[in-house]
């Protein structure tokens, strides 16, 4: 079976992010990280593969060049190769036009199971696997805690808003799964060691047979007008624990007359 | 003219669209439709005239029986093709993010997410988003129709107008890839729980608790404070806690005196269950945590240790 898993890079947890005024767009200049909600995906992937004792997990991105030291992470947990779709044409790609490339990519690929995270954390979408869904042609299951595959169908329990469903579909299907799926491994040191000979791929829209006016800002449908400060907020109190932060919490409650 | 999905269940028009119903007629730009995919759903169809719905556009069929997103796109996408209408909104949920984003790629329209507010400004319709953990307001748009748009959770209340809508049935046509998903159950509540949302003091537990056994910690907290236990969905669908007691998008939303946060990163979808509270205490190892953007006291540090000797503290408050 062959699994593709869509992933991202996004700003690491270190970087204070911030949008650029120029431009509007998220400032990616800091220092990357794995999307953490795909590393689930990457996992549960990962899982699959080793419960059918056969199969290709495939890592799918669109984003720039550097993107791939981040899905090198991924292929060091044990991704077997990566693609990413880099094109100078797609930066600041929205819904409809990241669903466009990715969705092209996927279909060159073939996969029977295509994975996404729960959301990026930069755009805190969680949108995207329907989309590239509606462009693949396939079903969807979205906001799936467990996963389970046989007789070439896939079965989804996932939560909404009024209890829990189980949802089925035929392969080749597209599912999300939640930040309740799995505990991801950690990349072990012969993993790290072997992840850079991986074979790591990179295409642009053209390879892709995409007109570059069709991704990027050149394809998107929203724009970003203005940027501007968040409703005030109450004054917010910070403390370091220093092994009296229960004291502090008791003295607060009591100034707040809430004990 | 803009249309408003209405989503519903067990035969009610939910809440959180017929807010954005209210909203979209707020903006006094012509009539505004409702729209009601499912089976089974004339009547109720009629009943969003009453939240100021001008026109109804309801499909009644067999496939929209479950609540799955692919066969309405297929009813959406028709219906786009044959009225006039130029934008859909939705209140944000698992059944309408999907729709909405299925949509978008369908039609190649613009869908802008996570919105609180939305105005017309020189006849063109700008959004409200906040961006980046809520730190920015971002004004979006877009740059053709038709425009599509999902409303953070409870972003608006329904307004009661008392119109009358009239109904206009489509027939729409299904794809076939949009058949393939079958839903095998339903919206199973899984073992019952407490009823947390008219606790006056909430204790809230979330993956940084490392284990069910450590709710246990949570708990004695809770219970020298008098208050109740919630957690977030991480936990809850993980097994660790039950479904009763989660707080935030799929969950309850709730508002306190006091909620205490323990272990819980602080996601939008976790924020808009709990914003309504009083006052907010959250202790978290990481100092960047995005819930320590809308507590009134943040404490970095382990919870293991706080948590317990906090408990204590409280317990020996309350005997003296
Ligand atoms: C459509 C949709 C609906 C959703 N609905 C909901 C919902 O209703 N409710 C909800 O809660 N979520 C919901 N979510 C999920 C939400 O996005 C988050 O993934 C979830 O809230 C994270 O839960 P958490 O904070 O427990 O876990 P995490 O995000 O993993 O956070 C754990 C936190 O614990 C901290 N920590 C770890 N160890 C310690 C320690 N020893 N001491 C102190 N702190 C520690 C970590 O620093 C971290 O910040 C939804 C998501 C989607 C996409
Ligand atoms: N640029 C991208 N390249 C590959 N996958 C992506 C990209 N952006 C988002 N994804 C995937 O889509 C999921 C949801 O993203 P979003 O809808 O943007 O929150 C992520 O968890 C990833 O699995």
């Amino acid at each position: 079976m062959k699994i593709a898993v869509c992933v991202k890079e996004v700003p690491d947890a270190s970087v204070q992010k911030r949008i650029n005024p120029q431009t509007k767009r998220l400032d990616r200049s800091g220092e990357g990280a794995l999307n953490h909600f795909d590393v689930q995906a990457v996992e549960e992937a990962l899982r699959l593969k080793e419960a059918q004792g056969e199969g290709e997990v495939v890592l799918v991105s669109l984003g720039p060049q550097r993107a791939l030291d981040s899905l090198r992470k991924a292929l060091a947990m044990g991704a077997d190769r990566a693609l990413l779709v880099s094109d100078e044409a797609a930066a600041g790609s929205d819904l409809v036009a990241t669903s466009r490339a990715l969705g092209a990519a996927l279909e060159r690929e073939g996969a029977d199971l295509v994975l996404f995270g729960q959301q990026a954390n930069d755009s805190d979408g969680a949108v995207l696997w329907a989309a590239v869904a509606d462009r693949l042609r396939y079903p969807v299951i979205s906001q799936v805690a467990e996963l389970t595959i046989a007789n070439g169908k896939v079965r989804g329990k996932r939560q909404t808003e009024f209890g829990y469903d189980v949802i089925e579909a035929p392969l080749p299907a597209v599912v999300a799964v939640s930040d309740a799926i799995n505990e991801p491994r950690y990349p072990s040191l012969k993993g790290i060691m072997g992840a850079k000979k991986k074979p790591q791929e990179t295409l642009s829209a053209a390879d892709l047979g995409l007109d570059s006016g069709t991704l990027g800002e050149q394809g998107s449908r929203t724009s970003v007008l203005a940027l501007g400060d968040p409703p005030p907020r109450g004054e917010a109190r910070k403390i370091d624990d220093d092994g009296s932060a229960a004291e502090k919490i008791v003295d607060f409650l009591a100034e707040k007359k809430l004990l | 003219m803009i249309a408003v999905f209405l989503e519903h269940h067990e035969g009610e028009l939910q809440k959180g669209s017929l807010g954005v119903l209210a909203k979209a007629v707020s903006l006094g730009q012509g009539e505004v439709a409702g729209v009601v995919l499912g089976s089974g759903v004339k009547e109720l169809a009629a009943g969003a005239g009453r939240y100021g719905a001008a026109k109804v556009y309801v499909a009644d069929a067999p496939e929209l029986e479950a609540p799955l997103p692919q066969p309405r796109v297929d009813a959406l996408a028709q219906l786009l093709g044959e009225q006039e209408i130029d934008t859909v909104l939705f209140a944000a949920s698992v059944l309408a993010s999907d729709v909405a984003a299925g949509l978008a790629a369908r039609l190649d329209a613009g869908l802008n997410w996570d919105l609180v507010d939305l105005a017309a400004q020189d006849g063109a319709l700008v959004g409200k988003r906040p961006a980046l953990e809520d730190a920015v307001y971002v004004d979006v748009g877009w740059t053709a129709a038709p425009r599509l748009a999902l409303f953070r959770p409870g972003a608006f209340d329904p307004a009661e107008i008392g119109g009358q809508a009239e109904v206009e049935e489509l027939s729409p046509a299904f794809e076939d890839f949009s058949m393939l998903a079958t839903m095998l159950e339903q919206a199973h509540e899984e073992s019952a729980g407490p009823s947390i949302e008219d606790a006056d003091v909430i204790v809230a537990g979330g993956r940084g608790l490392g284990g069910p056994e450590n709710f246990a910690l949570v708990e004695s907290l809770a219970k020298a404070l008098g208050g109740a236990v919630a957690a977030t969905r991480a936990v809850v669908d993980a097994g660790w806690y039950p479904y009763a007691a989660q707080v935030g998008q799929t969950g309850k939303t709730v508002s306190p005196k006091l909620y205490i946060a323990c272990g819980i990163s602080g996601a939008i979808q976790h924020k808009v269950g709990m914003q309504g509270s009083g006052t907010v205490i959250a202790i978290n190892k990481d100092p960047n945590a995005p819930i320590f953007e809308f507590c009134d006291l943040g404490v970095v540090g382990d919870l293991h240790e706080i948590v317990p000797k906090l408990a204590e503290l409280v317990q020996q408050r309350k005997a003296a």
